[in-house]
């Protein structure tokens, strides 16, 4: 058996035995019940069969069986949905501290870029151990992660973020399927999960990339691009000062509190006039066609790099926020 | 004696023979004759899905790619869940079953609007030949779940013929339920009170109501993907401005009840068919009936777990997680009531009765599956994998699929005059079971293993499952053809039908087999409960 | 009941009703549950107004400050007239004046006749101004504005008005034959239902204008 006819995927992450479990729980329940039926329906039309049975009784039914039979599997049911939630509601948010690595889908391949800079196609290495944060975008139609060894999937769609996260526990090479279908080569944008030794990770990491982190590349477009010109770093710029705003609630124009997430940075540069910040006047232009998915990436990783808590925090010509912010899962 | 019974029957007037001129076919009212009608062309279209699916199977034998491009490929898949879903399950039991049996269950003569009917079946027709044309000239490649932005901006297959014919299709859909509602409220004989309906009419009933108010969303759904596409608009293009996940709400505030019209008719008939068979009333007739309706109404409320990853807000996941074990409850109560109703029962092992013990084993295992893919933790491994496939085909064609074929049976007396082969019935219910677990049950597995669906070539440690799935759809192929070959077969050479053959308890059955086109020589007045065995009236020898 | 020795004949009786009083409740049902239909086909459309007017409520204003007030509220006005002269018309029958329900249908479907041909002067006035999204737009806005879902209203603006109008179309032919028949005396007191049932029809109609009149050019950005 093994290698030529699997019956169950490698556990290769934290969520692997915990979904496995529900799974198993799930699999002996409606297995039993299931089993009852089937044997209730084969022993009823053998012990009542005409021949042996010629007179049926005359029953309407049984108002206490119903009850007996609605309550008992709704309880049953109520079970499922819960550990279902609980395994879900860990799934679905990433840990703070997690490492983000960018993922851009087009049709019918893979972006990856890590934050150091390394870009890599359908293939992702990954440290093991480390809670990891996929950050994607689609370039065109939507696509999906999905590495069945993680037991984690995500929809990735154009024109918004999506995240996925997982810890890797074993090392080894899985696979990623796009489990979206997006059009002719749908079952050929496969891709490779690579997970190493932490020692092996940062030797991989070293061993590449002469352009920089993804964060310092992000600060030669924003030169590059003018953003500077306006943006600037102290109260003076005609555009708000970017220092300190990444997850922070914003003030907009039409009295809209917003958090300053990877899509809001995104939508800022694209279509500038949708979220006007207070006391600024829409004069932004639009970057829409300028910058691709993932220069939009490298701006989102650099203004994040500005925020980070050690920097300095100099006088901001933002606004004050008047209420206090809702906490927002980091970069949904 | 078969030939002089054989000259009596002929000799009666019956729906069937009253005329046998092309234009009273096509031109008639008769709900009886619309009902056959569209049994011809519903099965046309089963056969057209089930190519594509043998085209499908066969492809998946190798992990390569190699029998067809990976666009034939994706065009195939389309095909076949295009044609099954609107073109045979949700037409196939209300259009020809409940067409020509609501009306004579209820004790009227025709449904309310039978040129409305006549109508509904050429929206079908219409709808069904551009669909072939579709088929012909390219295909569709978009999925039946037509997601934009590829279907609004990057296909370059016929999508806004495909959604014309679908649209079109719909209205037909429309046109049966709301024919169906008026019909059971307005056209009950006298004393055929609301609890002494047949359950076959309550679940159609429930049916109707889905019909009626969930067709027009992935109406104007596609609509306005076909509109995108033909003016290059963006209200589900992001890049100008849309979403495309406000499509999928759409789409699946429809597409999930949907479901429900297409497994509603099928639990009315199985209802019926065990009832029948253990001679013995139905096990708790208002919690079946209430059933039925609560299936329909809470069905339209859980749509959004077809979205579960597609980048909802996971507190709406739990929501719509939550809700999705609430309809499970009511379709648990019905397979409870039936494994009860045989309970001391007196019961015949027919054709039917294997077709519909058949469904409640298929439609509890994929039932039970249903409760894997509500669970938020499990969907998120399994969503848009082999699993979700097998989870609906084990619902769809073990359910659905085999409830229909229990009631083309079971009515097929009355339909025809004829009785089928019964050896070759129960042949052809057993191969069809085989097959088809053969078929599904590995692919569980597979979906688990982490294959994804609509997925033309796998990782070669996938392909022992689908060589044994493969296997099990040849099977299957076998024992569909067996009922096309042996029904038609029963139409020349079958024995002759009597009127009432299985002691069945409903006005149907109190008609001659078939019926005259009035259905009733005079109006029936009812004064018994649906399945009281105790109201039959006496053997009265077949005098014609 | 009824059996085929029934000799008496009542007008309009299809034989398959066992008596004009299933006849008419079945078909007034029948027309109500098709409404209902219409509404959750409709109701598609508003969902998706309501989710990007949420969304970008500033672009949605500024769309509905370019939309003609004036123009709006004439059709509003006609609407509801015409679906008063239904009203009238229906009673006009039930008391035995059936050439003037016939009157009175035809003045409501030359209202819609009115209110398509105000719809038309306005859509031609969007084309001038540059509001048709798609290669024809060239609406001048202020610098800065979000335009996409500025487009994005008026997309939504001529689909939901387009489907209306459609809808409105059929209603003239429908109370067209209807007004037809009325004139040639085929409805009575006792007979009468398919000029309610129409009319049924077109109040439904109306509601929905309705509906989209304020959505659509009653929205303001400016606060109380």
């Amino acid at each position: 058996m093994g290698e030529s006819l699997p019956l169950w995927p490698a556990r290769a992450s934290s969520m692997a035995a915990q979904t496995d479990a529900l799974v198993l729980f799930l699999v002996a329940v409606t297995g039993f019940f299931t089993l009852v039926i089937f044997i209730l329906i084969f022993s009823f039309a053998m012990k009542y069969r005409k021949e042996k049975h010629p007179v049926a009784a005359d029953i309407l039914g049984s108002n206490v069986l119903e009850v007996t039979w609605s309550i008992i599997p709704f309880g049953i049911f109520m079970m499922m949905f819960v550990w279902g939630a609980i395994v879900y509601m860990q799934e679905v948010r990433p840990p703070a501290n997690a490492m983000e690595i960018f993922v851009v889908g087009k049709q019918w391949m893979w972006k990856f870029q890590h934050q150091e800079g390394q870009r890599e196609i359908n293939q992702l290495h990954v440290p093991l151990g480390r809670d990891v944060m996929l950050t994607m975008i689609s370039q065109d139609v939507i696509h999906d992660v999905f590495i069945p060894a993680f037991r984690v999937k995500r929809d990735v769609l154009p024109g918004r973020y999506t995240t996925l996260w997982f810890r890797a526990i074993k090392p080894g090479r899985y696979h990623l399927f796009c489990s979206q279908y997006c059009g002719t080569m749908h079952s050929g944008m496969i891709g490779e999960v690579v997970v190493m030794e932490p020692a092996a990770y940062q030797a991989w990491l070293a061993g590449g990339n002469a352009e920089g982190s993804l964060a310092s590349t992000g600060q030669k477009l924003f030169q590059q691009l003018g953003c500077a010109t306006c943006h600037r770093f102290d109260t003076q710029g005609r555009g708000p000062n970017l220092v300190g705003v990444y997850g922070k609630p914003v003030l907009l124009d039409d009295g809209r509190t917003v958090t300053a997430d990877d899509n809001y940075i995104r939508e800022s540069v694209l279509t500038p006039g949708a979220k006007v910040v207070a006391g600024f006047k829409p004069i932004m232009p639009s970057f829409n066609g300028t910058v691709n998915e993932e220069q939009l990436l490298s701006l989102v990783a650099y203004v994040k790099s500005i925020s980070q808590p050690e920097q300095r925090q100099p006088a901001s010509n933002r606004p004050a926020v008047p209420a206090p912010a809702p906490a927002t899962p980091k970069g949904r | 004696m078969s030939s002089t019974v054989t000259t009596a029957a002929v000799e009666r007037t019956n729906y069937l023979n009253v005329d046998y001129s092309l234009k009273s076919w096509l031109l008639t009212t008769d709900h009886k004759r619309i009902a056959i009608l569209y049994m011809l062309s519903i099965t046309a279209m089963f056969f057209i899905g089930g190519a594509a699916a043998t085209l499908i199977r066969l492809e998946l034998l190798t992990p390569a790619g190699d029998l067809m491009s990976s666009d034939t490929y994706n065009k195939m898949f389309s095909i076949h869940g295009i044609v099954m879903v609107f073109f045979f399950l949700i037409p196939s039991i209300p259009a020809t079953l409940g067409n020509f049996l609501v009306p004579m269950m209820i004790g009227a003569k025709d449904l309310a609007f039978p040129k409305i009917n006549l109508a509904s079946w050429y929206m079908y027709i219409t709808g069904a030949g551009l669909m072939l044309y579709v088929i012909a000239t390219g295909g569709v490649d978009t999925g039946w779940t037509f997601y934009p932005p590829f279907s609004s901006t990057y296909s370059n297959t016929h999508v806004i013929a495909a959604i014309i014919a679908i649209f079109i299709a719909g209205f037909s859909s429309i046109f049966t339920g709301f024919n169906f509602i008026v019909t059971i409220h307005r056209m009950r004989a006298p004393g055929m009170t609301w609890n002494r309906l047949p359950l076959f009419i309550w679940g159609h009933y429930a049916t109707s109501v889905i019909m009626v108010l969930g067709t027009p969303v992935v109406a104007i759904a596609l609509s306005l993907i076909a509109l995108e596409r033909a003016f290059h608009l963006g209200i589900f293009d992001p890049r100008m401005g849309g979403d495309p996940v406000l499509f999928q709400h759409l789409f699946w505030f429809y597409s999930h009840p949907a479901v429900y019209i297409m497994i509603l008719p099928s639990m009315a008939v199985v209802s019926e068919v065990v009832s029948t068979f253990s001679r013995k009333r139905v096990f708790g007739y208002y919690a079946v009936a209430l059933a039925s309706v609560m299936i329909a109404v809470i069905g339209f409320l859980v749509w959004a777990h077809h979205m579960f990853v597609a980048g909802i807000s996971p507190y709406a996941a739990l929501v719509f997680s939550l809700l999705s074990y609430f309809v499970a409850v009511p379709s648990a109560i019905k397979v409870f009531n039936w494994t009860a109703t045989m309970f001391k029962g007196s019961i015949t092992l027919s054709t039917p009765m294997l077709y519909s013990m058949g469904f409640i084993g298929l439609f509890t295992m994929g039932g039970m599956t249903g409760l894997f893919v509500a669970s938020l933790g499990v969907d998120v491994h399994v969503h848009d994998t082999y699993f979700i496939i097998a989870h609906f085909h084990y619902i769809m064609v073990g359910g659905a699929v085999m409830g229909y074929l229990s009631g083309i049976h079971f009515w097929w007396p009355k339909m025809t005059g004829r009785m089928y082969p019964e050896v070759w019935g129960k042949i052809a219910a057993g191969t069809i079971f085989l097959g088809f677990n053969l078929t599904f049950f590995p692919q569980f597995v597979l979906g688990y293993l982490g294959m994804p669906r609509r997925y033309h070539a796998y990782p070669e440690e996938f392909q022992v499952l689908n060589v044994m799935s493969t296997a099990g759809a040849s099977i299957l192929a076998v024992g569909y053809v067996l009922p096309l070959i042996y029904l038609m077969w029963s139409l020349r050479y079958g024995k002759v039908a009597e009127d009432n053959p299985y002691r069945a308890t409903g006005l149907e059955w109190r008609t001659p087999s078939p019926p005259p086109t009035e259905n009733f020589a005079e109006t029936p007045i009812v004064t018994w409960d649906a399945y009281d065995y105790s109201s039959l009236p006496e053997e009265v020898p077949v005098a014609r | 009941m009824h059996d085929s020795a029934h000799v008496v004949e009542q007008p309009g009786l299809r034989h398959h009703f066992a008596d004009m009083e299933q006849q008419r409740a079945s078909a007034t049902l029948g027309m109500w549950v098709f409404l209902v239909t219409e509404i959750m086909f409709f109701g598609g459309l508003f969902l998706a107004y309501l989710v990007y007017r949420s969304a970008h409520f500033g672009a949605f204003a500024i769309g509905s400050e370019h939309m003609d007030f004036w123009l709006g509220t004439i059709n509003t006005v006609i609407l509801l007239c015409s679906s008063l002269l239904v009203a009238l018309s229906v009673h006009a029958v039930q008391v035995g004046k059936t050439k003037l329900c016939a009157v009175l249908l035809l003045i409501a479907a030359l209202c819609g006749v009115g209110f398509l041909g105000v719809k038309g002067v306005e859509y031609y006035g969007h084309y001038q101004e540059g509001a048709v999204p798609g290669p024809y737009w060239h609406l001048d806005l202020p610098q800065g504005t979000d335009v996409q879902n500025v487009q994005m209203f008026f997309y939504i603006y001529f689909v939901m008005t387009g489907l209306h109008a459609i809808h409105v179309t059929i209603g003239i032919g429908l109370l067209a034959v209807i007004a037809w028949f009325a004139w040639k005396g085929r409805y009575s007191p006792a007979y009468h239902n398919p000029v309610h049932v129409s009319g049924l029809y077109w109040h439904f109609v109306d509601v929905v204008w309705i509906f989209l009149y304020p959505l659509l050019y009653l929205i303001s950005a400016k606060k109380a």
